[in-house]
């Protein structure tokens, strides 16, 4: 049988096919979702596992590898047509476990909702970009990216999204980020207070990957750098290090 | 080869160039070459802080005269990490985080939430608490698509319809603080059911206001909807055809303007929303004035399903009779030693939702409203995540603006109807 191929990720010692959720378990899990099935047949070794959950949200376990060629498949071939990607996202169970990329699929033509995984070992967290296919996948990529650490090959916007370009301190949603931040609230401060307000607004900005904002650390302890060597600089309300000691 | 770009900044000091040079000005050096004049792009930046981009959302624009070449849009000026908050807190003190996201419609959040937990957990409700939810979801579909017509009124340069429309919106407000004691923040779900009952006579004022509103969207649309300076400023601005429109993720009445009749209430039905009789409008042209009709009619249709929910509102308990959610009555629990140890274990260990997730859309005020959540049997959650409409609808915006005037930049992110606390989160 297909379901005894190999075992859902998440639940190791149930073969195949996994249920969780307050639901009764139906006679044959996979002939209620179609695209199931269709997929073990059409993609079989990349396909690791289905899991049922919730009563009715089916999951696919896929090969991280070939996620692109899995998802473009479900998108194009017209018995699924899943023409909407609703969400991107990524889950940490913490743990050293491994971290999930999941897709939330919608098939309007076929009402069919369907939850695409690949789990991704920490120490390699690179996943191909879904975003020639649905460039809706643009912004919950960068997201990912931004709160998880997950690298998407050929984004072509791969910068960070909710957290500061410059941002220093990892990334926020993984369970091995502390709530309040890696650095002490104090030095959060300072390095706010470092930023350079102007380095917002240039054309760089418009450029796409610009240089990090931050003024290093180790160069702002002793005053700001060199700015023009023809005239003397007095401080003005841009100057940081004034700040600094007025707020300070 | 690509058009040199020249920085414009008049308020910069001098001594503060780019580069750490002297900008052009008094103390340039004579030597820099004057730019030609058709070979220069201006550089214009809008917000964070300017109210027509509707909260803490920053857009970078190159312009070519006064055309948009490119547009860059910068968020996260608002980011609370919910995200992660949530991961800290138990079941049902995640309620109170959901109101805080979209404070312009936040019992479609709260309602949002529980019904994904309540789904992961295998929980049904109570037949009550159903209709209850649905009344309260379209309550505030009207409530916040009411606070975008005036803003976008506002927008148009027409101010009367953003009285006519918070004059309305005070009613909701009212009925708000009638049933959860809070105007915004209502955090008005548990996981079960609801905070209470609802208490006598709102359902009547909530009846009430579906008279009043539909009245009230009759004026405002005889001023607004055959206006000139209206139709000039929003028909043919910011178009996107249906297909692009799936693509790129819109969902909700955006995505319903570009002809596209996905609603996850009729697509993907929740608490009975099958049986209600109501339509979906759908644009055709998917331009700014086809997403401006298609809201209005949307608050009709929802004013229709207040009156039929209130109809059908059945007696009997709002929340369910389940010791693993919700605590036993008082009475229970001074006479019954069971209940008593339900009580305990609720108030000091929290729900505990066996190991499992579940992704729950419901159709939001702005679109699809995931709520992601993921338990591994604990009190608190793995992971909750929420499918933001708002975010995935203003990453659109340089599609929609890049190549039109500057002027339209406003009226097209006045059309997407974004609230900047979900999009931060």
């Amino acid at each position: 049988m297909s379901e005894s191929i190999s075992s859902g990720p998440v639940d190791p010692e149930s073969p195949g096919t996994a249920v969780s959720g307050g639901a009764s378990l139906p006679a044959n899990l996979e002939a209620v979702h179609p695209s199931v099935p269709a997929l073990r047949a059409r993609f079989d070794d990349a396909i690791l596992g289905h899991e049922l959950v919730a009563g009715d949200e089916h999951i696919v376990y896929v090969d991280p590898a070939r996620n692109f060629e899995i998802l473009q498949w479900l998108k194009d071939d017209p018995d699924h047509r899943y023409t909407y990607l609703s969400d991107v996202t990524a889950v940490d169970y913490g743990g050293g476990r491994p971290l999930q990329v999941v897709y939330q699929l919608f098939s309007i033509p076929h009402r069919r909702h369907l939850r695409i995984k690949a789990e991704l070992s920490l120490d390699a967290l690179e996943i191909e970009s879904v975003v020639p296919l649905w460039q809706s996948a643009n912004w919950l990529e960068r997201e990912v990216w931004d709160m998880f650490g997950v690298t998407f090959r050929n984004h072509p916007d791969p910068r960070r999204i909710l957290m500061p370009e410059g941002y220093e301190e990892g990334h926020p949603l993984r369970k091995d980020f502390p709530l309040r931040g890696r650095f002490s609230r104090a030095e959060q401060t300072r390095r706010a207070l470092s930023q350079d307000p102007e380095d917002y607004y240039v054309p760089s900005e418009l450029a796409g990957g610009r240089e990090p904002q931050l003024v290093p650390w180790q160069e702002f302890a002793g005053g700001r750098p060199p700015m023009s060597t023809t005239h003397d600089s007095t401080p003005t309300s841009h100057d940081p290090s004034a700040r600094e000691t007025g707020e300070g | 080869m690509p058009k040199q770009t020249l920085e414009l900044d008049v308020s910069r000091t001098p001594e503060m160039g780019a580069d750490f040079r002297p900008a052009r000005g008094l103390l340039a050096p004579t030597d820099l070459p004057e730019p030609t004049l058709d070979s220069e792009n201006m550089l214009i930046n809008i917000g964070p802080q300017h109210p027509a981009t509707h909260g803490v959302l920053r857009l970078l624009l190159e312009l070519d005269g006064e055309t948009v070449v490119r547009c860059v849009p910068h968020i996260g000026y608002l980011h609370s990490s919910f995200e992660k908050l949530g991961e800290y807190r138990d079941w049902n003190q995640v309620v109170p985080l959901t109101d805080r996201m979209d404070y312009l419609a936040p019992l479609i959040y709260n309602c949002a939430y529980a019904m994904a937990v309540e789904k992961m957990m295998g929980i049904e409700v109570t037949e009550r608490c159903r209709v209850v939810r649905v009344i309260c979801m379209e309550l505030d579909r009207i409530f916040s698509h009411l606070l975008w017509l005036g803003t976008w009124a506002i927008d148009v340069g027409a101010f009367t319809p953003f009285l006519y429309s918070f004059q309305e919106r005070e009613k909701v407000y009212s009925l708000h603080e009638a049933y959860t004691g809070a105007r915004i923040t209502t955090s008005a779900t548990r996981i079960g059911g609801m905070m209470a009952d609802i208490p006598v006579g709102w359902d009547q004022g909530v009846r009430d206001f579906a008279n009043g509103v539909v009245k009230t969207l009759d004026e405002i649309e005889f001023l607004l909807s055959t206006n000139g300076i209206h139709l000039g400023r929003t028909q043919g601005v910011g178009i996107i055809s249906g297909e692009d429109a799936l693509n790129y993720g819109f969902s909700g009445p955006n995505l319903r303007a570009s002809g596209v009749p996905y609603d996850v209430r009729k697509d993907r039905p929740y608490y009975d929303y099958e049986t209600y009789d109501f339509d979906i409008p759908i644009g055709e042209h998917g331009d700014c004035y086809d997403r401006y009709m298609v809201r209005i009619e949307e608050m009709r249709q929802s004013a229709r399903l207040l009156h039929q929910a209130l109809d059908r509102l059945p007696e009997g308990p709002i929340n369910v009779q389940d010791p693993r959610v919700i605590l036993p009555s008082k009475t229970d629990l001074m006479n019954d030693m069971e209940s008593m140890i339900h009580h305990f274990k609720l108030v000091m260990e929290g729900v505990k939702a066996p190991a499992g997730e579940s992704y729950m859309a419901v159709e939001g005020s702005k679109g699809e409203l995931g709520m992601y959540v993921v338990s591994d049997g604990g009190s608190k959650p793995v992971r909750w995540r929420i499918r933001p409409p708002s975010f995935v609808n203003l990453s659109v915006i340089p599609k929609l603006v890049e190549g039109g005037m500057l002027a339209d930049v406003i009226m097209v992110n006045a059309s997407l109807d974004i609230v900047l606390g979900e999009i931060d989160r």
